[in-house]
């Protein structure tokens, strides 16, 4: 798993790539928050389409993101292009909470 | 049609063998020609029960997580099984959302994703024993996919 992070405007840019499942969520988790916190951030853009694996612990660490943003005031968006990770978002019904775009830019404008 | 076949995997409750068993049981389904979504489907099923095996079964103590799996024809089926601490309440442990662990971000939709990307699932479970969570996919034929 490998995780980026970039900062534009008030938004923690978040890339992840690999597979994320219970035993790479811990770190992934560490670092977003680290990054978010320390930067006194209000907005999220988490980029999954690198990410080739994505199972339930990939809902938890997004349900819990979403929860830190709005305590900050502030809104998460995901970047996917695939139906695969579409259909577990969908499935937790993570898809009423937070919209999913196809570029990182859409997410930013939006 | 796939001649019967088997297989068995013993492995330490460690979560980097999470993706070590999904990826066997993604290899052994293989000889069943699936596609990549039905992959895809055994793979994050296969992911979630051994993680329960671990969090839940040994609490992130040491013990053995046993997967086995059987082919045959267009069918896979899969148990894993673990001797941690069994389940008191299986219903409400398979309720959507509910997790025994929110406190570890747990997203309580492991049984309802098995649920969905299988198209059999039961649990055996006796507290202090273990439990063993049986699931079962039938792929569609090679004659159906084209």
């Amino acid at each position: 798993m490998q995780i980026s992070t970039d900062i534009i405007k008030d938004y923690l840019i978040v890339t992840l790539q690999g597979e994320l499942d219970h035993h790479t969520s811990e770190n992934v988790r560490k670092k977003i928050d680290q990054q978010y916190y320390n930067n006194n951030l209000l907005n999220m853009v988490l980029d999954l389409r690198g990410l080739n694996f994505m199972d339930s612990s990939g809902i938890g660490l997004i349900m819990g993101r979403y929860k830190s943003c709005r305590e900050q005031g502030g809104s998460i968006s995901i970047v996917s292009t695939s139906s695969y990770i579409e259909r577990i978002l969908k499935m937790s019904g993570l898809l009423k909470l937070m919209k999913v775009y196809q570029t990182i830019d859409e997410a930013i404008v939006d | 049609m796939v001649e019967k076949n088997s297989m068995r995997l013993e492995f330490l409750s460690k979560s980097n063998n999470e993706s070590f068993a999904r990826v066997v049981v993604a290899a052994f389904a293989s000889q069943l020609d699936p596609t990549l979504e039905e992959l895809s489907d055994v793979k994050t099923a296969v992911s979630e029960a051994v993680t329960n095996a671990i969090i839940h079964g040994y609490e992130y103590g040491e013990g053995v997580v046993i997967v086995e799996a059987i082919i045959e024809n267009n069918r896979i089926e899969i148990s894993i099984e673990d001797r941690g601490n069994g389940i008191a309440d299986i219903d409400k442990a398979m309720e959507p959302f509910y997790t025994s662990k929110p406190n570890l971000e747990r997203s309580g939709m492991g049984f309802t994703v098995m649920e969905t990307f299988m198209d059999e699932l039961s649990v055996e479970s006796h507290v202090g024993k273990g439990t063993k969570v049986k699931m079962a996919k039938n792929f569609k034929s090679l004659s159906d996919k084209e």
